[in-house]
């Protein structure tokens, strides 16, 4: 399956991803309206420091350890695309302890929210990649992924 | 710090009811014009950093920013205008000489603008490129004066060394230092696919694009820097530089801030230590001497590479040119006065020199007319920014053109023409690592490809309208040329007519 992957080598830490994953999920069709004067709550977070950063988000894990982990079932597998069932999740914490990559976050309702690659919003592909001004992430296919 | 004399030069323009206080316009300035104030819940700016490369222009993303000139005006006045006033105002304060980076900006003519292309009508048909073949290769190089036959009458066929290009084009020499790593690393890789040549610049060649020697031309200039053996055979010619087009009479100078970690080593100089390049060769005081320095090259590489003797054009060009030619080198590259620099004396840059145009027609004429046209390829460079610019440059007489502005804007240049500062926003003309890194090169070279390519089709689109369908046939062809508002004097120095003879 085609999954996000980061070339941490081209990051420039502007977090333009940030602010175009909160405005993919908002519903909205227009972005001053989704994020002016709102803290924003993206899917994605860019980490590092001046000399290296990078963007982190849900690697859709072959065999994902949150699924596994979860109390309430919320987490499932959709096809390759991990998803999160947010009127099931109930709000424990067990997938964000779990998840190596810290790709899981709560919502502003403490809900889970996670990425699941733009694939039912607005935007239909991953809106952080699309909106990349670097390529320092990518949405391709490199095969199986632990 | 007393009063400051300038008004800042642009406004930042930022719609409010836009803005959603990402900051990626902060993070994104490497002059720090943007800041979050928590204490006014809003972002600000301070314009007088402002350069206006648009880097923020480009990556806001709700398209709140615009960068406007300021409207604050010094009194009208034709003699002494805003621009020549404040430049008084800055040397009153600094004590220094102006310096200015990328081409000259001032409204001296274009001649490329005043001539215009034929097109076959009714007696001779134009080709249309897209339904018959058209050869755009190009090779440059010493030519045969004639054919020579062997005792069985076969073709004795031992051309002196040449470059192949895939059309006439080539990116010109932009040195590794006075450019990032990225910008050369996406220049060697379009040149390859392309199948043209780009331009070490005086700086030397970095270790990791050795491999992309069959399509480097390295560069000798009078300061030597990272000239040895091994680089002056890694490429496919070697350009000894005598001038260029945007400071004729002095050399490169790259402060020693700029000489670090890989440049300097590259360059074989310390860290840290300025690298001044001396105005002149200080072994070439005569066309003698010129051909000592073009023999010794061909020695050091063994008579396999053609050498390009490149200049500025100046106001003998046709007769420096002509000495060129019989110092034994291939190619000469002209550099016209428009041309780009990372940073040069203002008044040496605004004033010196001659346009490119000129400069080329005389030269070819100049050169059939001594019999020695064959003996070197010309390519003229400073300022050809378009598929019609190399037509006409072909038209006027030149084997090939070289571009680098044309280039850099494809890497995301706006020219802001302040590289001098090596603040670079759209990581070109920096040595800072986190602005380096804005030019991925896999980006950078697909957008040079892209470019070449479209100029490619446009090359055969003119040229296919006039009817002819290869490069070779153009070549010095100046009846497919007219000129429009031009004087008596600059049509026969152009060697082409008016438009309506
Ligand atoms: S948009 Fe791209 S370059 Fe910017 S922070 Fe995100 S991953 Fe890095
Ligand atoms: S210098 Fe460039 S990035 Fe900074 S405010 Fe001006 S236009 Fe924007
Ligand atoms: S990039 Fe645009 S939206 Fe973001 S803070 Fe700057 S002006 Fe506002
Ligand atoms: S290379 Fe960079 S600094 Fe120089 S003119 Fe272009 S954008 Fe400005």
């Amino acid at each position: 399956m085609r999954r996000v992957f980061v070339n941490e080598e081209w990051c420039l830490a502007c977090h333009l991803c940030e602010y175009n994953c909160a405005f993919a999920n908002s519903g909205m069709d227009d972005m001053v309206l989704a994020l002016k004067g709102k803290p924003i709550f993206p899917r994605i977070h860019v980490e590092g420091d001046e000399r290296i950063s990078y963007a982190v988000s849900c690697r859709h894990c072959t065999d994902p350890i949150c699924v596994k982990s979860c109390i309430a079932g919320a987490l499932s597998k959709d096809g390759d695309v991990i998803r999160v069932d947010r009127n099931v999740c109930v709000g424990c914490l067990t997938c964000v302890l779990v998840c190596p990559y810290g790709a899981l976050a709560p919502g502003p309702d403490g809900v889970m929210q996670k990425c699941e690659l733009c694939l039912e919003n607005s935007c239909g592909e991953p809106a952080c990649v699309k909106g990349c001004p670097n390529r320092a992430i990518v949405y391709e296919e490199r095969g199986e992924r632990a | 710090m007393g009063v400051d004399f300038i008004y800042p030069e642009f406004e930042v323009i930022r719609n409010e009811s836009r803005c959603i206080a990402c900051r990626v316009c902060e993070r994104q300035c490497s002059n720090e014009v943007h800041a979050w104030s928590e204490r006014r819940g809003v972002m600000m700016s301070d314009e007088s950093r402002c350069v206006n490369c648009q880097r923020c222009v480009s990556l806001c993303p709700t398209r709140a920013l615009k960068i406007v000139r300021s409207d604050c005006r010094l009194r009208e006045n034709a003699n002494w205008t805003d621009a020549t006033i404040k430049e008084v105002y800055k040397q009153a304060g600094s004590g220094g000489v102006l310096l200015s980076s990328m081409g000259n900006p001032n409204p001296l003519p274009v001649y490329w603008d005043r001539i215009l292309i034929n097109a076959s009508q009714v007696t001779n048909p134009p080709i249309d490129p897209l339904r018959e073949p058209m050869e755009t290769r190009v090779s440059l190089g010493k030519r045969p004066q004639r054919i020579e036959r062997d005792d069985e009458g076969g073709i004795i066929c031992d051309l002196q060394p040449q470059i192949e290009l895939s059309m006439p084009v080539m990116f010109s020499a932009m040195s590794y230092g006075s450019i990032s790593y990225n910008a050369h690393a996406s220049l060697a890789r379009a040149a390859t696919e392309l199948g043209i040549m780009y331009n070490t610049g005086e700086g030397g060649l970095h270790e990791d694009f050795y491999a992309y020697g069959p399509h480097t031309i390295v560069q000798v200039a009078s300061g030597r820097f990272g000239v040895h053996e091994d680089f002056l055979n890694a490429g496919a010619a070697i350009e000894i530089k005598m001038g260029q087009g945007a400071k004729p009479g002095i050399g490169g100078h790259l402060p020693g801030a700029k000489i670090v970690g890989d440049i300097s080593r590259t360059r074989m100089i310390p860290e840290g230590s300025d690298a001044i390049s001396p105005a002149p060769h200080h072994d070439i005081y005569s066309i003698e001497d010129l051909r000592q320095l073009v023999f010794s090259l061909k020695e050091a590489t063994s008579y396999r590479k053609p050498v390009i003797v490149k200049v500025a054009a100046v106001h003998n060009i046709a007769a420096i040119a002509s000495g060129i030619a019989r110092s034994g080198a291939d190619i000469i590259a002209i550099d016209g006065f428009r041309g780009g620099t990372g940073a040069a004396p203002t008044r040496i840059r605004d004033n010196v020199g001659i346009p490119i145009e000129l400069a080329l027609a005389s030269v070819d004429q100049r050169l059939r007319d001594e019999g020695i046209r064959n003996d070197v390829s010309i390519v003229c460079g400073g300022s050809i920014r378009s598929a019609s610019d190399v037509v006409k440059a072909i038209a006027l007489g030149a084997d090939a053109c070289y571009v680098a502005t044309a280039a850099l804007l494809a890497l995301g240049c706006h020219l802001c023409r302040t590289c001098h500062t090596g603040k670079c926003n759209w990581g070109i003309a920096t040595q800072r690592p986190d602005l380096v890194k804005r030019l991925n090169p896999e980006i950078g070279s697909e957008r040079l490809v892209n470019l070449m390519n479209a100029w490619r089709h446009e090359i055969k689109e003119l040229i296919g309208g006039m009817g002819i369908n290869s490069i070779e046939a153009l070549k010095g062809n100046r009846l497919m040329l007219r000129g429009v508002g031009l004087t008596e004097k600059e049509l026969s120095i152009l060697g082409i007519n008016h438009a309506g003879e």
